[in-house]
């Protein structure tokens, strides 16, 4: 059993018990991935599974079998040095002590794609048309697994609205 | 967490045979499981992994929809067919938890997931007869605000946190399952037992028995529908009270009409009553409010939760005003 995180392959644990969280953090020295709730209330956790958010906390390592995860270490480019949302995370002040800035970002990636695809969330107008203006609103909902405890909530769906407006650096 | 035995099966025989009718559980996304595991709520000595199990969503050969149990709450909330066809289930199902938790949770699991009360995730410090049966209720005279106002019992008064659950039972959905005992079908209407003298069994489903479809008719009132869910903030938390509807008018008066309530019993709640004091009337919101208010007249409510009784006739009577035009 296998699972390859931001590109490299590793051996998964013998012990099922063991959540994809703290296999990443405990076993492999990621620790980037942060811990909050353990019980899926918070979206620390967030990590990118097969090109899908999920949270690690409920996650066990061994579900993970066979599958590529991209974690907030692996996801700025080598030549730049940040993700363009990084970038406009710090253009945004979309963060303050930064605890939840990693789940916020991978969440964001993620979300990024659902939108870009057209697919509606709970407070889109016409289910069948799909996503179309409302675009703050429907940045907030979708982001709504995330919460940030010091407020930085503004920033954060400005952050985004500039990755989607194609105005990131 | 109590250790345990993990493996994945590859097909529902597989599923089936390592399960045996023994003391294994079956394991989804996890995002119930899990935590409940961690909590030490629950102790299974197997898992098996079902998550990974061939489903996908099928067109039936009457029009409907078989939808594999182990596909994720995700896939079937974006589905073309079901945003078209059954809106009220799209929309349920991107009402409840979070994006993340969509991605992981499986239709199946999310049919079987446990309820959110309080005592009953307070292990060290509360009596929950669900979790330890005859220990007591710390519910009845504690905080109830999220708790039944139909078919409660002296036992238990939880309620069943499913969002998707209410729009299967607006649509009378089938629930496919296989056990040792070979496949059969049971309504959703059906799946979920109130808690009388036995809060701890919450289901019809026997020992070893997998789900593995939910099957939806198609209909207009399934096509023209909607669901409202009303909570203590805008998103990523549990309902207060929902409502999933659907509504046929034929010339001016309501052919088909389909109403279930959410966050008010131990199962999604059918309001046949509404139902049927609606049908073959015209689409006002005078009728509405008048359906409403019979459902609810036989709702029973507890000293943190009597706010609901209105909320919930509100609700029911603002949806179908949505699906009819009418403000509400
Ligand atoms: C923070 C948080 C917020 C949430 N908010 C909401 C909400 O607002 N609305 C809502 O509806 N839900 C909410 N949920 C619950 C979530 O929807 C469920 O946890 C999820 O649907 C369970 O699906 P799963 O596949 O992860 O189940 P698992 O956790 O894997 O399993 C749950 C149960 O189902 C059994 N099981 C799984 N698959 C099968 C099968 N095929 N056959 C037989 N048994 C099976 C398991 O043995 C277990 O008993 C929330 C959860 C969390 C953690
Ligand atoms: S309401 Fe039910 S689940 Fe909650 S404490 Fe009482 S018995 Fe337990
Ligand atoms: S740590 Fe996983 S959701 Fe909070
Ligand atoms: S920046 Fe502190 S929790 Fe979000």
């Amino acid at each position: 059993m296998a699972i390859v995180i931001n590109g490299t392959n590793y051996p998964l644990p013998d012990d099922p018990r063991v959540s994809l969280l703290d296999f990443l953090r405990e076993r492999l020295g990621l620790t980037g991935t942060k811990l909050g709730c353990n019980q899926g209330g918070c979206g620390a956790c967030t990590v990118i599974l097969d090109g899908t958010r999920v949270l690690s906390c409920l996650t066990l390592a061994v579900q993970a079998d066979g599958r590529d995860v991209l974690t907030i270490e692996g996801l700025a480019s080598d030549q730049s040095g940040l993700h363009p949302l990084q970038q406009a995370f710090i253009d945004h002040d979309g963060l303050q002590c930064g605890y939840c800035t990693p789940g916020q970002i991978c969440s964001a990636v993620a979300m990024i794609g659902e939108l870009r695809r057209g697919d509606p969330s709970y407070v889109t107008a016409d289910l069948v048309e799909g996503p179309k203006g409302g675009l703050r609103q429907e940045i907030r909902e979708r982001m709504s697994g995330n919460l940030c405890r010091c407020g930085a909530h503004n920033g954060i769906v400005a952050a985004i609205e500039q990755m989607l407006n194609g105005e990131a650096p | 967490m109590r250790s345990f035995d993990y493996r994945r099966a590859a097909d529902r025989t597989e599923a089936l045979s390592i399960a045996g009718e023994g003391r294994a559980r079956y394991l989804g996304g996890g995002t119930n499981l899990v935590d409940l595991m961690r909590q030490n709520i629950e102790a299974p000595a197997a898992l098996v992994d079902v998550s990974r199990l061939p489903d996908s969503i099928e067109e039936t050969p009457t029009g409907g929809l078989i939808i594999g149990a182990a596909v994720s709450n995700s896939v079937v909330a974006v589905h073309p067919a079901v945003r078209t066809q059954y809106p009220m289930l799209s929309r349920a199902l991107l009402a409840g938890a979070s994006a993340q938790i969509r991605n992981m949770a499986t239709i199946g699991g999310n049919i079987l997931q446990r309820t959110r009360c309080a005592y009953f995730y307070d292990v060290a410090g509360s009596r929950c007869n669900k979790r330890e049966p005859g220990a007591g209720c710390d519910a009845i005279d504690g905080h109830n605000r999220y708790h039944a106002i139909f078919g409660a019992s002296e036992r238990c008064i939880a309620t069943h946190p499913s969002d998707m659950c209410v729009a299967l039972a607006a649509l009378d959905a089938t629930v496919h399952l296989l056990g040792p005992g070979g496949e059969r079908e049971v309504r959703l209407l059906d799946f979920h037992r109130l808690p009388g003298e036995h809060p701890e069994i919450e289901t019809v489903l026997r020992p070893g028995e997998l789900i593995t479809a939910i099957e939806l008719d198609p209909s207009a009132a399934a096509a023209n529908s909607r669901y409202r869910k009303v909570r203590d903030r805008s998103s990523y938390a549990f309902a207060l009270v929902s409502v999933a509807a659907g509504l046929e008018v034929v010339g001016g008066r309501i052919e088909d009409v389909r109403i279930a309530l959410g966050g008010v019993a131990a199962k999604p709640w059918r309001a046949v009553r509404a139902e049927g004091l609606l049908r073959g009337q015209a689409p006002t919101r005078a009728r509405f409010l008048e359906a409403a208010d019979a459902e609810l007249a036989a709702a029973k409510s507890f000293h943190g939760n009597a706010f609901k009784v209105e909320l919930a006739k509100r609700t029911v009577a603002a949806v179908l005003g949505e699906l009819t035009g009418a403000d509400a």
